[in-house]
């Protein structure tokens, strides 16, 4: 674990989706804080989970990997997962490694709960 | 639409920019199947996912993670076991750089697959290659080296499935274990180089998800063991093709009766 990585559960107006608010950096050793909050939020009743990347400011390959292994775990719990808040760099990042093609990216939060149906 | 406003970044210079179809600066191997071909990732194969994590400890050995990595980057193509062979990007190995490959698309088989990387990530510590449409594997492997305690270890990380049902078939059979072999013999070719003299490799491997996707099936038409195979089988029929245009021209370039 890493305290270099910290995410904050957050709930919206809907109360089958939620928001994970990731601050600090994403690598490998960040499975726990990341895992930990998935689990919080789906424990809460969330089938949408939108992970905010505002907060984020490094991620190596590492991270990368991480997000699939979450993406996975939420596919196979029938749990969706939507992004918010990224720059240009990290998007171009999701572009590069195709992420972009499984995780959906928004430009607020606000389109990520709409577009969670 | 607009992103978030940018922000200086800690990694900025270690990732590759987006690129949709790849080129490489390598040259060397037989067939060059990988310009035009787009790079994929464990989310576009077919297979079931697997991490795999293979790790060697370089006890006794004087070097950093950063110097055991540029030591890595340095002299890549020599650590491969026997039969591999990867021809560098003229820059190295860096962000965006496309290599070459040649392996045999599974490992023990006498089909031999040209195919190549997109190095997508690369610091001080590590770099990461991304297959392209092609290969044998839709996959992400990372190459680091880290602390542990006084030690530097060196580890290779995959997340991989593979690119389609034919490799996937090969997979069950023996590939999978045959391809994690080649990674803990690259593992202690490194290791040797740096004078480890009985380098022991620890493997951990788990599959991360056990579903196939069939919507990626189609993956097959990219194969480049396939065509690999292929152009195999077919080549007496080209070269007999072409000695006799040659034949019945006198041996003219531009010879009729093809």
């Amino acid at each position: 674990m890493t305290e270099k990585t910290r995410v904050e559960v957050r709930s919206t107006d809907r109360p089958d989706a939620s928001v994970l608010r990731i601050v600090g950096e994403i690598t490998s050793g960040s499975e726990k804080p990341l895992m930990d909050a998935f689990a919080q939020a789906v424990g809460g009743g969330a089938r949408t989970v939108i992970l905010d990347f505002g907060g984020l400011d490094y991620m190596n390959s590492g991270g990368i990997g991480l997000l699939v292994t979450l993406l996975v775990r939420a596919q196979r719990q029938g749990q969706r997962l939507l992004a918010v808040g990224l720059d240009d760099h990290y998007r171009q990042i999701f572009s590069l490694t195709r992420l972009d093609e499984a995780i959906g990216i928004h430009d607020s939060t606000a389109a990520a709960i709409g577009a969670a149906v | 639409m607009t992103a978030t406003e940018p922000r200086p970044s800690r990694d900025t210079d270690s990732w590759a920019r987006p690129v949709d179809r790849l080129t490489t600066t390598a040259s060397g191997a037989g067939m060059d199947t990988v310009t035009g071909r787009r790079a994929v990732g464990p989310i576009q194969g077919f297979g079931q996912m697997w991490q795999k994590t293979f790790s060697v400890r370089l006890d006794g050995v004087d070097m950093t993670p950063e110097q055991l990595v540029a030591h890595w980057k340095e002299r890549f193509p020599t650590f491969w076991p026997k039969g591999a062979r990867f021809y560098a990007p003229l820059s190295g190995i860096a962000p965006g750089e496309v290599a070459l490959l040649e392996v045999q698309a599974v490992p023990g088989a006498p089909i031999r697959m040209s195919t190549g990387v997109l190095v997508i990530y690369a610091d001080s510590e590590s770099f990461t290659f991304m297959t392209p449409e092609g290969h044998a594997l839709s996959a992400w492997i990372t190459f680091s080296a880290f602390h542990d305690g006084e030690t530097t270890v060196a580890q290779v990380q995959a997340l991989e499935r593979t690119s389609d049902p034919i490799i996937e078939l090969s997979y069950i059979f023996g590939g999978n274990k045959m391809n994690d072999r080649f990674w803990e013999k690259t593992l202690d070719n490194l290791a040797r180089s740096v004078d480890v003299a009985a380098p022991e490799v620890v493997s951990q491997k788990v599959c991360v998800d056990r579903r196939r996707q069939w919507g990626h099936a189609g993956n097959v038409r990219h194969s480049a063991a396939l065509s690999t195979a292929i152009g195999t089988l077919t080549a007496p029929l080209r070269w007999l093709r072409r000695r006799g245009a040659s034949s019945g021209t006198g041996g003219s370039s531009t010879g009729t009766g093809v």
